[in-house]
């Protein structure tokens, strides 16, 4: 093990670059996979039969399948088929599809956990199903959802590492490229990358506590 | 050029059977050594001993933080870095098994809590010992939430142990990678390492919702 040469001002830096294409990646997939999410749960939630089931199909599909497998694909086999991505957006995109699949579960069963007797006295008093959904389930239930969603980001940020099998200068690729210089940096890269991911998840798990306490 | 040809599975049959039978072995020597492990960790959370309940905490705080790759790579550069090379198979595992732990961990202690306290004061009182009141009186109702949640682990760990193809684990993903190689047809190859992985993970699915849906019936 070798901390001081491992820590070097030129090998802060790059571990930290790719800490920051983490950051980036994390930060574009949370915003595209909680719209996804939040439409697919929608959906599966109001029963149009047809529709519903479809997607039901869709969602349980994707969630059985491993998120390695579908970033790999969506970088190697899509171009095959006339997609091409960069790895950046290929992981975006594998991101979201996955985890707009898991949020899309959280959703539904957000909206479900949502009394059935509110949404009757609503459209009783005239409101609209559209307007119910919109100004009396929705809210309650975001509200409910928020706990499970954190730590769906928090899974999702650590997935990102995953992005290492397509090649994404992210902060695993870069620990690994560190450690195949010199063997001996092995163990303080990891040490360290471990601190960075521990840090920020953290403080959302903490953040993710306070909104469970709220919501009781 | 053909994008979709289903020779390709009959001509490399076998590759794709030995990385399915790797991944299904990785999976369960994973479960039974994180069920182990986990078991251990949350008999420490919830020990009144102060050490061992810190301890317990920190693994599952810290474990459950970082990502599986992390643990992985811990296995398989750190000991290559300190001259005690473990290959990707075995650090993959490795990897899995402490990872999984954690959430292992948590769901045993959830379960376990979710007994109210007064049972095992009256099991107590009415003169059984300590390792009676766990196994009589509070484990047969903790089970309701420990086995689903392990089963919820077990498709992860199915799923997750893809990520030894990063380490050249010799799993379903591995095989592929060398299949697709061969054929540079990887929309037909990775069509079929889906459909494989899909096999493990749908009736598993269905058997963890059965259990869901059993136990919340009967309480």
């Amino acid at each position: 093990m070798n901390f001081i040469g491992a820590y070097s001002l030129t090998n802060l830096k790059f571990i930290l670059q790719g800490f920051l294409i983490t950051l980036e990646v994390a930060f574009v997939s949370i915003i595209f996979s909680f719209i996804l999410g939040t439409v697919l749960g929608t959906i599966r939630y109001t029963r149009f039969p047809a529709l519903a089931k479809v997607t039901a199909i869709i969602i349980d599909t994707i969630r059985n399948l491993p998120l390695l497998l579908i970033i790999f694909f969506i970088k190697i086999a899509l171009p095959q088929l006339g997609i091409n991505m960069t790895a950046f957006w290929a992981t975006a995109t594998g991101l979201t599809i996955f985890e707009g699949a898991m949020i899309a579960e959280i959703v539904r069963s957000g909206l479900n956990s949502i009394d059935k007797g509110q949404i009757e006295a609503s459209r009783s008093s005239g409101l609209s199903y559209m307007q119910t959904l919109r100004h009396i389930v929705m809210p309650q239930a975001l509200r409910r959802m928020s706990p499970p969603l954190v730590s769906q980001f928090i899974s999702l940020l650590k997935d990102t590492s995953l992005a290492i099998i397509i090649s994404l200068p992210e902060l695993m690729h870069n620990v690994q490229i560190l450690s195949g210089h010199q063997f001996d940096y092995a163990i303080p890269a990891l040490l360290l990358a471990a601190a960075l991911y521990f840090i920020v998840n953290y403080m959302l798990s903490l953040i993710a506590r306070r909104l469970e306490a709220r919501t009781y | 050029m053909e994008k979709f040809n289903v020779h390709v599975v009959i001509n490399n049959w076998d590759r794709y059977w030995e990385g399915f039978i790797n991944t299904i072995q990785v999976s369960l020597m994973a479960l039974v050594g994180c069920f182990i492990l986990g078991t251990i960790i949350a008999i420490f959370r919830i020990s009144p001993v102060r050490p061992l309940n810190w301890i317990g905490t920190v693994y599952v705080e810290f474990i459950r933080n970082i990502p599986l790759l992390l643990v992985v790579f811990f296995f398989y550069l750190g000991p290559a870095s300190l001259g005690v090379p473990l290959d990707g198979f075995v650090s993959g595992t490795l990897g899995l098994i402490v990872y999984t732990a954690s959430f292992i961990a948590e769901a045993i202690r959830a379960g376990i809590q979710s007994v109210p306290r007064g049972q095992s004061e009256a099991a107590r009182s009415s003169g059984l010992s300590y390792v009676q009141t766990m196994l009589y009186v509070i484990l047969p109702q903790a089970i309701k939430i420990v086995l689903p949640a392990v089963g919820n682990q077990f498709i992860n760990l199915v799923k997750n142990s893809s990520i030894l193809a990063v380490v050249a684990g010799m799993d379903l993903m591995y095989f592929a990678d060398l299949i697709n190689s061969d054929t540079f047809l990887p929309v037909t190859v990775y069509t079929f390492v889906a459909l494989f992985y899909l096999v493990l993970t749908v009736p598993l699915s269905f058997a963890v919702h059965y259990m869901e849906r059993r136990f919340a019936k009967s309480s």
